[in-house]
């Protein structure tokens, strides 16, 4: 049951270095609500294992403070902490009986016989373990030792966050599922703080109230899924989430439309002079981004309309990718089973002003006036 | 579902190479002394069957029961040290690093060291007028000579055993160690475990497999040893430091009785097999308990 916050927080695996830069995790200021499922989400590397060992102590921080309910517990070991953590590999006491591993953390802290008892029983029932743990633990498939890694971290009853660390890697995909929709249930009920580290985009988003997108060791954007579908705050999140990602292409601003390629986009005249304002002021590229599911094909006569080439198609099942040429830039379009496209076909597009974003240096522009 | 086996008896040829190197290398030298075994041999023609008369009068030797009982004492104190210490010890060296390999470096160097050449070292090291190690022992007031007194002499052979073998022990436990993954010791953080817990519920047993073929080498190094002890003792003072190996040649090329000598290899040979089954048998049930790794 916690809130967890972290200020400032940033770390380097070699000493204090001299620049933001050279951090593994760059400074950092966040707050996680009490009860919510979080999911941080980003490409190998993106520091999101390094922020999960910060919050449960595995990992001092260089600078800053991790405040769990408002007590900065920064200075405390993991065990003093009350957070659960479940590995990318599942960890079985490979000697000790199922019931024993649960009982683990609670016998290291000489909970009296009686209680161990009840509360290994409550968790085992609830993770469907009941007939189970007289068995050994060592001879288990993957899924069960992850599950009885997850219950020793429920066992204890002032657990306040569970941090997972990619935990569905080595299990077998059909179970994945199940696996994934327990721990969801389990979050629901237990009302637990859950922080969820993955690489798999459709896991965080299937998993989490909240998203929280990193890379190169920045926190990129926090939202709902629906939010980082729909507004990317900045072009890795246009990218990395959706499949395909959104499509980028460059262009300048002209009154109230982008021109791309020499052809006329009309946008929203405000998001258009702002995006002009910063590109000017900040120097940085301007991109329009759309996503392939929302770029439209043109009603006859539409004076919007531009026409693209199709150069390749992808026939998904219950509907097709096409990959268009717009002058010299490639663009993907979600098209619906009917469509009859081919390669080599023209084909005449429409880009929403309310699904349109400007980006100027990475950054979405906002739609609306600030 | 079953799938049939396919039977063909000419796979038999494929183990002919096999069989020809084991009957050149093992069984037919093998034979030989199990012919001098069963042969009283007077001269190179005389030659008499005896049956298993060597046998009962080595079985019925207390030389013999001496001596054996010397090596089990032996190889038990060997191994209650060896592999215990060897353990700690890799549990205290460094990871990873500089000093890891300075370590590493360090605890090998008396594994290259020849067998003789080990005993000559303890011999002169150990000696009461003249050896470092000897004449600080008497220095401190502890009255120590090991070629006068049979504790001394087994303190000294012990010594030098643990000096020269431990360090097989750790190479091999610390080898164990370093293949445990960082996640363990983690969960172990998490779940608060003390540093005893995590040596009794992660290392040791994921160490079960190096300690096993450790116990087993050993186990039958020690029950084999001979010319250590022969370099720095020469069995005595007495007999007290007379092991099997060393009552044997004395027997074989001492006293050239072929004959009982022959018998008691046989014997020899069949006690560490039977040992070293016991001890495999035995750890290899343990993990089964606890189901493959």
């Amino acid at each position: 049951m916690a809130q967890i916050e972290l200020r400032g927080v940033a770390h380097a695996y070699a000493g204090r270095p001299s620049s933001d830069e050279a951090y593994a995790l760059k400074p950092l200021d966040l707050v996680w609500d009490h009860g919510r499922a979080y999911a941080l989400l980003g490409p190998s590397g993106c520091g999101k294992t390094t922020l999960l060992n910060i919050i449960s102590g595995l990992l001092q921080p260089t600078t800053g403070a991790v405040l769990i309910d408002g007590v900065d517990v920064t200075a405390r070991a993991p065990e003093q902490r009350n957070i659960a953590q479940v590995f990318q590999f599942p960890v079985v006491y490979d000697t000790m009986s199922v019931f024993d591993n649960l009982a683990f953390p609670l016998r290291n802290r000489r909970v009296d016989r009686g209680e161990i008892k009840k509360r290994v029983e409550e968790v085992a029932a609830l993770l469907e373990l009941t007939s189970d743990l007289g068995r050994r633990a060592s001879g288990l498939s993957a899924d069960m030792k992850q599950t009885i890694s997850l219950g020793r971290g429920l066992v204890r009853k002032d657990v306040a966050a569970i941090l997972l660390d990619e935990p569905l890697t080595v299990i077998d995909p059909h179970v994945k599922w199940l696996l994934r929709r327990k721990l969801k249930q389990i979050q629901g009920e237990l009302e637990v703080t859950l922080v969820y580290v993955t690489h798999d985009q459709v896991e965080a988003l299937t998993l989490a109230d909240q998203v929280v997108v990193m890379n190169g060791g920045r926190v990129v954007q926090q939202g709902t899924p629906q939010e980082l579908f729909e507004r990317p705050a900045h072009t890795f999140v246009g990218y990395f989430i959706g499949s395909p990602g959104m499509s980028f292409l460059p262009c300048s601003i002209e009154g109230s439309a982008a021109v791309v390629e020499g052809r006329r986009v009309p946008l929203d005249a405000g998001a258009c002079a702002r995006a002009h304002a910063e590109a000017r002021a900040s120097g940085g590229e301007l991109l329009l981004g759309v996503r392939p599911e929302f770029v439209a094909l043109a009603a006859e006569g539409d004076p919007s309309a531009v026409e693209v080439e199709v150069t390749a198609v992808e026939d998904l099942g219950r509907h097709l990718i096409a990959t268009a040429r717009l002058g010299e830039r490639a663009l993907k379009i979600k098209l619906p089973e009917t469509a009859r496209a081919r390669a080599g076909d023209p084909l005449r597009i429409v880009f929403p002003p309310a699904w349109t974003t400007l980006y100027v240096g990475g950054r979405a522009v906002p739609r609306e006036e600030p | 579902m079953s799938v049939e086996k396919p039977t063909n008896q000419r796979a038999w040829f494929l183990v002919l190479p096999v069989l020809c190197v084991v009957a050149l290398s093992a069984v037919i030298p093998l034979m030989t002394v199990v012919n001098y075994s069963v042969q009283d041999i007077l001269g190179p023609e005389q030659r008499l069957f005896v049956g298993t008369e060597w046998y009962r009068k080595v079985l019925h030797d207390p030389e013999l029961h001496g001596a054996l009982l010397r090596q089990l004492v032996f190889s038990g104190a060997v191994l209650a040290i060896e592999v215990p210490l060897g353990v700690v010890l890799a549990l205290g060296m460094p990871l990873r690093g500089l000093r890891a390999s300075v370590c590493l470096v360090l605890l090998a160097l008396p594994l290259l060291v020849p067998w003789n050449v080990v005993g000559t070292i303890w011999q002169v090291f150990a000696r009461s007028d003249i050896g470092l190690g000897g004449v600080l022992v008497n220095a401190i007031g502890v009255p120590y000579n090991y070629t006068a007194r049979a504790f001394d002499a087994w303190i000294t052979v012990l010594a030098m055993d643990v000096w020269h073998w431990t360090p097989l022990v750790t190479l091999l436990s610390y080898a164990g160690l370093q293949a445990i993954p960082p996640a363990f010791y983690q969960a172990a953080r998490i779940d608060g475990a003390s540093s005893w817990a995590v040596f009794r519920h992660i290392e040791l047993p994921k160490l079960r497999g190096v300690l096993t073929i450790a116990v087993l080498l050993r186990f039958m190094d020690s029950f084999m040893i001979y010319t250590e002890p022969f370099v720095l003792t020469g069995g005595g003072p007495g007999n007290a430091t007379t092991f099997l190996s060393q009552y044997l040649t004395r027997l074989a090329v001492g006293q050239f009785d072929l004959g009982p000598a022959a018998a008691f290899s046989l014997i020899y040979f069949l006690v560490i097999l039977l040992f070293s089954y016991v001890f495999y048998t035995a750890m290899n049930a343990a993990s089964a308990r606890s189901g493959p790794r």
